[in-house]
């Protein structure tokens, strides 16, 4: 087996850009954004910040590149699976104690 | 007889064709994607849940956010000191290995240690994990169940990494370590790579 090692980027940077996203995400919340706005900001922080990890820390980028579109797969399944549970989640409210707001009526039998 | 039954104990196989340095590396990706699974589908459940609530509580207002921005600065930081604990190895220094090792369990234990001191904050609050006075009683339901999971996760890594540090020790040829040090910040890289997901899913959104 070969023992082959990685070359080693220089992590300081890598650690500087993800504290540098992690101030970004905070600032992000108390700047006042609409709400879709915030949503979208946060995902694409967050998903550079994974990236990041996954890249330079997991080494991802010094693989096989098969390895690195088999590792993206979780994503697209999480992704995929919110919107199969949406039409659910929207057909069957929850009923919560003191739910301010009504959801939906109740199934016709 | 078939061919892999007479197929000698001792032969090696042949290399794994996506991690040519070793078969357990692979092993540990596999590991790691089935894991990243089970997240991805409690995250993907926790915002379908949202989504379909009335009454979810917004989540920084009731968790606060100081204290966890500082378990994920602390996170990071521990994600440094594991890959300079390899870069220290691959250049044959196995002392500072094992310093830098053993400051990533440090900052792990730290982590637990700040978790157990917020759920205790929370509970007392009146946050459940079958109700809470904020609204929807899954949010205390899912909270504690993906937050839970993740700390179970550190917890397993800050015993993982103090056995690498006793392995590390057993073997005085720097190179007879590195894959191992190399698979345990591969888990370790994953456990903050997850709890960058959770902080912006369950506490910033």
């Amino acid at each position: 087996m070969a023992t082959a090692e990685h070359k080693h980027p220089n992590y300081m940077n890598i650690f500087w850009w993800l504290a540098i996203l992690t101030v970004v995400e905070l600032a992000v919340i108390f700047m006042g954004f609409s709400k879709i706005t915030v949503g979208v900001l946060l995902c694409a922080l967050a998903l550079a910040k994974a990236a990041l990890v996954a890249m330079y820390f997991m080494h991802l980028r010094f693989e096989v590149r098969t390895l690195g579109l088999i590792a993206v797969t979780p994503l697209a399944i999480a992704t995929l699976l919110i919107f199969l549970l949406l039409p659910d989640g929207f057909a069957v409210a929850h009923k919560t104690q003191g739910a301010k707001a009504p959801v939906a009526a109740p199934a016709k039998h | 007889m078939s061919d892999v039954a007479t197929m000698p104990a001792a032969v090696e196989p042949a290399e794994a064709p996506l991690t040519p340095e070793s078969w357990g590396k692979l092993g540990m990706w596999i590991f790691l994607i089935g894991d990243a699974v089970g997240f991805g589908v409690l995250l993907a459940a926790y915002g379908a849940m949202r989504a379909t609530s009335a009454d979810w509580p917004n989540p920084y207002q009731v968790l606060g956010i100081n204290l966890t921005a500082a378990m994920t600065f602390l996170l990071i930081c521990s994600s440094v000191t594991m890959v300079k604990a390899l870069e220290w190895l691959g250049k044959g220094d196995r002392d500072r290995c094992r310093w830098f090792l053993f400051f990533t369990a440090l900052g792990g234990a730290i982590f637990v240690s700040c978790q157990a001191y917020e759920w205790q904050h929370l509970i007392h609050g009146g946050l459940h994990i079958n109700g809470n006075p904020f609204g929807a009683a899954l949010f205390g339901t899912s909270f504690f169940l993906v937050t839970g999971f993740h700390g179970l996760h550190v917890t397993g890594g800050v015993i993982y990494l103090v056995s690498i540090i006793r392995w590390v020790s057993h073997r005085p040829d720097p190179a007879a370590s590195y894959n191992a040090v190399e698979i345990t910040g591969l888990y370790w890289h994953f456990v903050d790579l997850v709890w960058i997901m959770v902080f912006t899913f369950m506490y910033l959104l």
